[in-house]
């Protein structure tokens, strides 16, 4: 068996594995579907105990952790030396940028999808304060990432910010363009399937052809929804 | 000038830098910039990060943030021995994964145990709700319950045998609560001995020269604290309401 990417695309870790492993790198595709609470199943949880998303499984090695599984493939496959450079201080860039990205994008721009799809299916409320909160701080950090991180290069690519029902461009014409060169350079067809499924979920919502998370999954959900802050 | 290192040892990603270079006596010069002091809101500092936040290196023009990403680069210049980050790639892999997966499921809670027990009271007079409480015990120990289930398991360190960055970032992490009386090590003697094989693999005055600073928080006298700094705290202390 080779490699199996355990995938569900409403995951913004989960982009920046497909979107670099669609880059030549063979892979068989599992999708964990989050809404219907696939990732708190037996079968899931056997392959990984913390029940998130992406998954990497190389026969016994398994992997979690988007920024651990993009950088095990850059080293394990031929990939193309900008992804993850060899020279010391823009390889280090890299990093920065990953931990940056851990504590001020991650769990930020994660949360529309929560307060605007998820929460609602469940029956929770997410207070209006906390939603102002979390605007607040996407827009603090997409000026960080303007006036720090924009130079760099590829290896962000993936990573780029996706957060439901928010024009995040709009009036940021350096990261509009930005984003038009990523596009530009992984291809439009890539990125259009990649974020296929968070484009359209709003919608799905509006037409109520979402299922109901299963109750298995709820008292994990409704935690992630309380430590919105 | 040699490598400078941008320091607050109350941080726990700075003690983690500090340790390290102490340990493998890489020269630097400690540029303190003093938290409770507002500094890294100077200008000075700004110029150095402007995110405002510690730690940073500066290595000649170089300049570095993200405490993961100077781990990193210190070992790669340095050459510091190989089990710090291992070269096998499953490993190095582990040592990534929970750095990756620590800066929310660690880090932040035991930050938050600091301003719970301590830092809250001290600079606003108020005590946090004692629901809010509960519920970032709550996430402590679940944390650390995964900590002990996924990546420490029956091993002596994260990655096996020997000390890794996991190893020491995992821990100073830990630390943070202690500087509010809060020791999260009681309650596992598994995590209480992983926890002592660390401090000893870096060596106890090393160790305990580095958490002096957090350790002496509570004698702080936060009436210094400058206005400026105060409003920007409690505004981000709405979150703990």
């Amino acid at each position: 068996m080779g490699l199996e990417l355990y995938l569900d695309l409403l995951s913004q870790p989960c982009h920046a594995v497909y979107i670099f492993a669609k880059n030549g790198i063979p892979f068989e595709l599992r999708p964990v579907d989050l809404v219907k609470g696939q990732h708190v199943s037996k079968d899931f949880s056997q392959v990984n105990s913390l029940q998130k998303v992406p998954v990497l499984k190389e026969g016994d090695f398994i992997l979690t952790e988007s920024a651990a599984i993009l950088i095990y493939l850059s080293c394990k496959y031929p990939t193309a030396d900008h992804w993850y450079p060899s020279d010391l201080q823009t390889r280090a860039r890299i990093h920065e940028y990953l931990g940056w990205h851990a504590d001020c994008i991650r769990g930020t721009f994660g949360v529309p999808l929560w307060t605007q799809v998820l929460a609602p299916l469940m029956g929770a409320q997410v207070p209006e304060e906390k939603v102002a909160r979390n605007r607040a701080a996407m827009d603090q950090a997409l000026q960080w990432l303007e006036d720090k991180f924009l130079g760099d290069k590829a290896f962000l690519a993936g990573q780029q910010p996706v957060a439901l029902g928010y024009a995040l461009f709009e009036g940021r014409p350096q990261l509009a363009a930005w984003r038009g060169r990523v596009e530009a350079f992984l291809g439009a067809e890539l990125c259009q399937e990649a974020h296929g499924p968070i484009l359209s979920i709003l919608e799905q919502a509006a037409k109520k052809l979402l299922p109901v998370p299963p109750p298995a999954a709820h008292a994990t959900m409704l935690r992630r929804i309380a430590r919105i802050p | 000038m040699g490598l400078e290192l941008y320091l607050d040892l109350l941080s726990a990603p700075c003690r983690a830098v500090y340790i390290f270079a102490k340990k493998n006596s890489i020269p630097f010069d400690f540029q303190f910039v003093d938290l409770l002091k507002g500094h890294h809101h100077s200008k000075e500092y700004i110029d150095i990060n402007p995110l405002r936040r510690l730690p940073s290196l500066k290595d000649g023009k170089f300049i570095l943030s993200e405490s993961m990403a100077i781990l990193f680069y210190l070992c790669r210049k340095y050459s510091t021995p190989s089990h710090w980050y291992p070269p096998d790639l499953h490993t190095r892999a582990r040592v990534d994964e929970f750095m990756a997966w620590q800066h929310t499921a660690i880090q932040l809670p035991m930050s938050k145990m600091l301003w719970i027990k301590l830092l809250i009271p001290m600079i606003t007079g108020e005590e946090v709700s004692a629901e809010k409480t509960e519920q970032i015990l709550e996430e402590v120990k679940n944390s650390l319950k995964l900590f002990e289930e996924k990546f420490l398991q029956d091993k002596l360190f994260i990655t096996g045998d020997k000390i890794s960055l996991a190893d020491l970032v995992a821990l100073v992490d830990m630390m943070q609560p202690v500087g509010g009386n809060h020791n999260v090590f009681l309650n596992s003697s598994k995590l209480a001995e992983w926890r002592m094989r660390v401090e000893l693999a870096i060596g106890s005055g090393l160790f305990w020269e580095a958490h002096e600073r957090l350790v002496k928080l509570a004698e702080w006298d936060c009436s210094t604290l400058d206005p400026m700094v105060k409003e920007r705290i409690c505004e981000f202390l709405q979150k703990y309401k």
